[in-house]
């Protein structure tokens, strides 16, 4: 009988930590290395992940943007471009719903890349904010090289997308929504065309801030 | 007798009567359904589920004194789309590029039946032969 209890309570405790760790964290993607410390004598294996490269392009009011202007925000970004007919429409109504919920957030932001920088010039870019109707600095659009925009895409964002696909190129183009954590690290994927995963990064972003806050915490 | 003589006197006459309706009916319906599906292929990602367009980007659908009031241009700007031509709709501005479409001028009817009949507008059908007609004098 004493026996059944302890067992009942084991597999009780087990299913608590389980339901809490499902709750609280999202994953981390992105390639993986270990350094083994010595900290006090002792060797720790330490788990670095991969995090964004440095970058620099201008926003929509002719700022200069490079990774450090997005230090200790938590960030959404995706690829667009102002005169694109297809999916951004759909996409940027969508991340319009994020940008509402979160403006008046301090540590959030979300900067769209265009990936026709020929056409997409400040004033262009400044010209779509406005009829978009989006203000302040919660939203930045940005526009840089071309090919260092695609190589931040697909080299970097939409790493794991790639590795889950298997093809090359073309990723830019699919609606892909990025959230970025204040480490500038990975922490999730979400097709920005389909309402549903719009809902589901509102959720992530919510965990992701309550995350970083106890972080900050300890 | 009589009862009998009057019911299927009644009954003939609801027959004829459903039978006109539904002629009529029947072909609002096909070109509602249809222009669904071509709206949902050509037209939705930009103006939106419910016609509700983006902000001063995209025009909305809804504004149906603006429908009625171009009632023979719709067509012209379905197959033609516009270029940087500035237009006021639901009270608001829009100077923006829309795409030409290559479709066929019956999907173009059934795609105009279908947005002249839903989110809130209800201004009957459009056929095949008005769009033919109306595409002859696009400006």
């Amino acid at each position: 009988m004493r026996k059944l209890a302890t067992l009942i309570g084991i597999v009780l405790l087990y299913t608590a930590c389980n339901t809490n760790d499902n709750k609280t964290t999202l994953p981390i993607y992105g390639n993986k290395d270990t350094v083994t410390k010595v900290i006090d004598g002792k060797a720790i294996v330490d788990t670095i992940y991969q995090t964004l490269p440095a970058f620099k392009f201008v926003n929509q009011y002719g700022d200069s943007i490079t990774n450090k202007s997005l230090k200790g925000d938590i960030y959404v970004a995706d690829f667009f471009f102002t005169t694109c007919p297809s999916i951004c429409p759909i996409m940027h109504r969508n991340m319009l719903t994020i940008y509402e919920e979160f403006k008046n957030v301090p540590d959030f932001k979300i900067i769209s890349h265009t990936i026709d920088p020929k056409h997409d010039s400040v004033t262009v870019l400044k010209a779509y904010a406005d009829k978009l109707g989006i203000k302040g600095n919660s939203w930045w659009l940005l526009q840089g090289k071309k090919e260092e925009t695609y190589q931040l895409g697909e080299k970097n964002y939409l790493v794991a997308v790639k590795q889950d696909d298997g093809t090359p190129g073309g990723f830019v183009h699919q609606g892909w929504f990025v959230l970025v954590d204040k480490q500038q690290r990975i922490r999730g994927y979400y097709d920005g065309t389909v309402a549903k995963e719009v809902e589901k990064l509102v959720a992530d972003i919510k965990t992701l801030r309550a995350e970083t806050n106890t972080e900050i915490a300890q | 007798m009589k009862l009998k003589v009057i019911g299927v006197l009644l009954i003939l006459i609801s027959i004829i009567v459903i039978s006109c309706q539904s002629d009529d009916e029947l072909e609002f319906k096909r070109y509602y359904t249809n222009g669904k599906v071509v709206y949902q292929k050509k037209c939705e990602n930009c103006h939106g589920k419910n016609g509700e367009g983006l902000s001063n980007l995209i025009p909305p659908l809804t504004d149906s004194a603006y429908l009625k009031n171009n009632k023979n241009q719709l067509a012209c700007f379905v197959i033609n789309g516009m270029k940087s031509k500035l237009i006021v709709v639901a009270h608001k501005s829009f100077v923006g590029d829309m795409p030409p479409t290559e479709i066929a001028p019956i999907e173009v009817a059934e795609v105009l039946t279908y947005l002249n009949n839903s989110f809130g507008n209800k201004l009957g059908i459009t056929n095949v032969e008005h769009v033919n007609a109306d595409l002859q004098h696009c400006k």
